[in-house]
């Protein structure tokens, strides 16, 4: 069967996606919970005030997705940005290499899809990329808090994944 | 093609944001964790969730509708216990987020916002009142059509799916960019939903269905 088009998110999904402790994968106290925090670029350079960021971990997990325990580990998150293109997200390491990062926004047709590695390691995709794309993909790291910006277009852009 | 491309200038707000790179084609190996996607409990949505017209004190001025259809994958076999989400602006096409300043009432008795879970056959069901159209500032006298916007997951990741279903005979889809960057006819039309008499309830609601079909994942392909 054909398969249905894609669409914007349009702006006006604040009432309607976020949930309470969205960004919260794991809960404060959770003793492996590490935070992924950075901002949404577009091609001018300036921020994207109205994005929708969904992480995934690969596994549904015990705390909820939609309505979180009061521990555990939920393998979903989704968080807006805020009016400077900033997001961040409470969870804890995968088990493989990277995490998958989908993004909506207005203007986005479709949403992207891309890959945060927390280490940068032989891996089957970024063994592909030239140095500066396969830099694209690859979080900075500061203790327990990891940087990851999206840029959707210009120089520096996101690798984004074909899906 | 099914899907619109990134950089369509008639929608201005792809200009500076459509990645200008085309995506990595990547093997997904079956570890890739894009190959799966969050299970939803049954006991994380509520049971009036489904029903926007019931979410206050009142009801909502407009026509009632009933939306329902099903989720499918592009082999036509049902995505069970998935999670669909919709928003939409109320009857005078007003969206109740603090950003939309068209200058059409709020409806005190109606946020717009709704979720469910589909059933066994992949099917969900929504209550809801008829959007109105608005006017945006894409370009002189820009109008959206009457749409309500859907969220849904499959059992991939690379399955999500945000997209928006219109209303047939609706006379501004042929003037709107944000549907008319489907490239194809025949896509676009997917995006339409259909009046359904045997879905209509009589004297209280009109019936829509809308299906949405799911794309491939990158094993299959």
């Amino acid at each position: 069967m054909p398969a249905t088009p894609s669409q914007t998110v349009g702006p006006f999904f604040a009432h309607a996606l976020p949930y309470e402790h969205d960004w919260e994968l794991v809960p404060e106290r959770h003793p492996e919970a590490i935070t992924l925090t950075g901002r949404v670029w577009d091609g001018a350079g300036e921020p994207v005030p109205d994005a929708l960021l969904e992480l995934w971990l690969g596994r549904t997990g015990d705390r909820g997705a939609l309505r979180r325990g009061d521990g555990g580990v939920s393998g979903f998150g989704r968080c807006a940005t805020d009016p400077d293109g900033r997001y961040r997200f409470r969870t804890i390491r995968p088990s493989g290499p990277y995490l998958s990062l989908q993004i909506f926004a207005r203007g986005l047709l479709r949403s992207v899809l891309t890959r945060v590695y927390l280490e940068d390691l032989p891996d089957p995709l970024l063994d592909g990329l030239d140095p500066a794309r396969r830099a694209t993909l690859l979080a900075t790291g500061k203790g327990d808090t990891y940087e990851f910006d999206v840029r959707l277009q210009g120089e520096g852009e996101t690798v984004f994944l074909d899906f | 093609m099914t899907h619109p491309p990134y950089l369509y200038p008639g929608y201005q707000s792809t200009v500076l944001r459509a990645p200008s790179r085309p995506p990595v084609a990547f093997k997904a190996d079956p570890d890739a964790i894009e190959l799966s996607s969050p299970v939803f409990g049954h006991d994380e949505v509520g049971s009036l969730d489904a029903d926007l017209t019931r979410q206050h004190a009142g009801e909502p001025i407009g026509e009632r509708i009933i939306v329902t259809g099903r989720i499918l994958d592009d082999g036509g076999r049902p995505v069970r216990g998935t999670l669909v989400e919709v928003w939409q602006a109320n009857s005078a096409g007003r969206y109740a987020h603090a950003g939309d300043q068209h200058p059409a009432p709020l409806d005190p008795n109606f946020t717009g916002a709704g979720r469910c879970l589909t059933d066994d056959e992949g099917r969900y069901r929504f209550v809801t009142i008829k959007p109105g159209a608005y006017p945006w500032r894409n370009h002189p006298n820009a109008w959206r059509p009457a749409h309500i916007h859907f969220s849904v997951f499959g059992t991939a990741f690379t399955q999500r799916l945000v997209t928006q279903m219109y209303f047939p005979g609706d006379p501004l889809m042929p003037f709107d960019p944000i549907m008319q960057s489907i490239p194809d006819e025949a896509a676009r039309q997917r995006l339409v939903s259909s009046y359904a008499h045997d879905v209509t309830q009589p004297e209280w609601a009109l019936g829509y269905t809308f299906d949405v079909v799911l794309g491939r994942t990158p094993m299959e392909s």
